[in-house]
């Protein structure tokens, strides 16, 4: 919804929360449910209520606890009733610089304040056990806002007496314990503070008046950041931007102006601006963001363009490149067909209104941001959270690589006029495996993110996934593909139950950047074997229907399953016996 | 600004609020008159009315308002819009 996208109107939201929820739910989109508590130190039901709607909008209905005013101690140590009922799928701890038990004093000495803050960083990974122990979902912390006044002024954040110093140390504790656990997440409100205002967001008339931590106008910024975080563990993100060239990238119009004429680099204010916005965008591709250009230009041009000497992103920064004068929603269209991605994975970028407007309209789901001045670029998309991040793994850093090699292949392929003999010629090689620690990150990350080759689109925690990974009642397969043109990663997951000579399949995905190359072959000779060597004598396969994974409706058919049940949602239910199977893949080794 | 223009004013603002064109104000009407206006609602209320006529009541004002006429009592005296 456009009035949920940065930049947006804070007095709005917050006072037309009531009719913007009733718009989002009845928009008949597809949502999936989420219990989520709020565990708060604070007022916390306008931030509940305003989270509600951010995380609406991105395809989450969510279902709240809230504890009693201020109780996120009490709670966390020991749950009550209604919270164990309530069988939280994540946890929200908001508290706040208000919620500091310890302070520095002046006259402390230096072992004095260090005990304190051992305290108080012990204080909450009491409470941060504990709720892992009893819950097993992920949590997210907020950390600490710089303090609203300063005794010694500047000096109190480097004497070890100041405020400001401490609050900084315990943040560093914080963070240090995010790094080293997993599903844990900082949310961080000292970043929302001071990107809001320190001054306002503190307003003590707020704390005093209503215990709010933070003033109202600041809750939607705020709300939205840490709904960034949750989208992201639910696979919410998007994965690619489309981006416009002429004024976008740089400015003026290469096709008037003329490589010379357009600016980009460092000669004024304008030009710079464009290279830092494309410094900016160049600083996504480790994260595993596709870059790919939509532009109307001739395509000669806007290569000379992204040529230019002083720019920072070349032709070769992007996995496509679609330069012509089609419309842009057809454009945009391709580039996610040829990425194996849905549209509303990609991020629209484009200085014109009308175009993002045309785009938006044919396109639902794909979202562009307001462009409307350069220096405000890098801010429209940045705090929209598109890339939150909750992990970061090596496929990440690879996979704009991965995707050119599959430009590659593309290009192989037209050389071929037998689609099996394209195959043998890429000399594929899969590792196919039981689940190990070094894949975990990967294997979550993809289970929670894959869509389309996705028969029951089950989603795991990191917990979850952890219990399936010791679980002796459950056959695990990941699945690795190597080609001649470099590394596909781990590519597709198998999770089955056992269960009186029964396999129930739980969970069967693949990334779509491998399809029709016998993987999913591969894998069912794989899980046949495994079912063979512990004595299961059938494997019966779920399909559940989502608007999304329409492409493997006929999956286990294909496979000869035989269909068991069908219901009326469309979910069918099918089995195949073990023996009697023959291997199906003919085009992959497996090592 | 006159006191039906606030009147007029402050009547989109409860119906926003409140997300309900039926309702109808006076300078009579409290809290008691209207379903949700609890004092959850009550904060974005005076957050609404704060952001439309560009003014901060006071934390003793908010605290003792007793009615609508008494809001507007206070914007006809401090609006700056």
């Amino acid at each position: 919804m456009k009035e949920l996208l940065y930049p947006f109107d804070s007095s709005y939201i917050m006072s037309k929360k009531k009719s913007i929820k009733r718009q989002l739910l009845s928009d008949g989109r597809d949502r999936f449910t989420k219990r989520i508590a709020i565990l708060g130190g604070s007022t916390t039901d306008d931030i509940m209520k305003v989270l509600e709607l951010f995380l609406l909008d991105s395809g989450i209905a969510p279902e709240f606890y809230q504890c009693e005013y201020a109780q996120y101690e009490q709670e966390a140590l020991f749950p009550c009733e209604e919270l164990i009922n309530f069988r939280p799928e994540l946890i929200f701890i908001h508290t706040s610089g208000r919620n500091l038990r310890q302070a520095p004093e002046l006259t402390d000495s230096r072992e004095a304040v260090d005990a304190k803050l051992l305290a108080e960083f012990n204080r909450f990974k009491a409470i941060w056990t504990s709720l892992k122990d009893t819950f097993h979902c992920p949590i997210i912390q907020n950390n600490f806002e710089s303090p609203f006044f300063r005794i010694m002024g500047n000096k109190d954040i480097s004497d070890f007496r100041g405020l400001s110093r401490f609050i900084s140390r315990l943040n560093n504790l914080f963070a240090e314990y995010a790094e080293e656990n997993e599903n844990f997440y900082i949310s961080d409100l000292n970043y929302a503070a001071a990107d809001f205002g320190l001054r306002k967001w503190a307003d003590p008339y707020y704390w005093n008046m209503y215990k709010y931590c933070m003033c109202p106008e600041a809750i939607p910024a705020f709300a939205y950041s840490v709904s960034h975080i949750i989208k992201a563990l639910w696979g919410r993100n998007k994965k690619a931007l489309a981006l416009d060239l002429d004024n976008t990238l740089w400015g003026g119009v290469v096709g008037d102006d003329g490589v010379t004429g357009i600016e980009i680099g460092q000669e004024n204010g304008v030009s710079q601006s464009y290279y830092e916005f494309q410094n900016y965008i160049s600083r996504l591709k480790p994260l595993g963001i596709l870059l790919t250009v939509c532009s109307k230009n001739d395509e000669e041009n806007a290569i000379d363009g992204l040529n230019h000497p002083e720019g920072v992103l070349k032709p070769a920064d992007f996995v496509v490149i679609k330069a012509n004068w089609e419309n842009k929603d057809r454009n945009i269209s391709q580039i996610a067909a040829e990425l194996n991605i849905l549209p509303e994975s990609i991020v629209f970028v484009d200085d014109n209104p009308a175009e993002r407007g045309i785009v938006e309209a044919q396109l639902p789901g794909v979202i562009a941001p307001v462009m409307d001045s350069v220096e405000n670029y890098i801010a429209n998309i940045d705090r929209n959270g598109f890339f939150e991040t909750v992990s970061l793994n090596a496929d990440d850093m690879n996979r704009n690589e991965m995707y050119r090699e599959n430009a590659m292949r593309a290009a192989a392929q037209a050389a071929f006029s037998d689609y099996g003999e394209y195959l043998t010629s890429l000399n594929m090689e899969a590792e196919i495996e039981d689940f190990t620690p070094l894949y975990i990150q990967r294997i979550t990350q993809l289970t929670n993110k894959s869509n389309q080759f996705n028969l029951t689109t089950r989603r795991y925690t990191p917990d979850e996934m952890e219990a399936v990974y010791n679980s002796t009642e459950h056959i695990r397969l990941y699945g690795k593909l190597i080609d001649k043109f470099g590394d596909n990663g781990v590519v597709s997951v198998v999770i089955g139950r056992k269960d009186a000579g029964v396999l129930h399949v739980e969970l069967w995905l693949m990334s779509c950047r491998v399809l029709k190359r016998d993987m999913e072959q591969a894998m069912l000779d794989r899980l046949v074997e495994k079912c063979r060597a512990e004595g299961i004598s059938t494997i019966r396969g779920y399909y559940y229907p989502t608007k999304k994974n329409g492409m493997v409706k006929e999956l286990y058919k294909t496979f000869g399953f035989t269909l068991v049940s069908q219901s009326d949602d469309g979910s069918t239910v099918w089995e195949m016996p073990v023996e009697g199977y023959t291997d199906q893949n003919k085009y992959i080794t497996v090592k | 600004m006159n006191e039906r223009q606030i009147l007029q004013r402050l009547t989109y603002i409860f119906q926003d609020v409140f997300d309900d064109d039926r309702i109808v104000i006076t300078r009579e009407t409290t809290a008691d008159d209207i379903e949700d206006w609890d004092s959850l609602e009550h904060i974005t209320l005076i957050g609404a009315v704060e952001s439309e006529f560009r003014m901060k009541f006071k934390m003793n004002e908010v605290s003792t308002m007793k009615n609508v006429g008494e809001m507007i009592d206070l914007i006809a005296q401090r609006a700056r819009r």
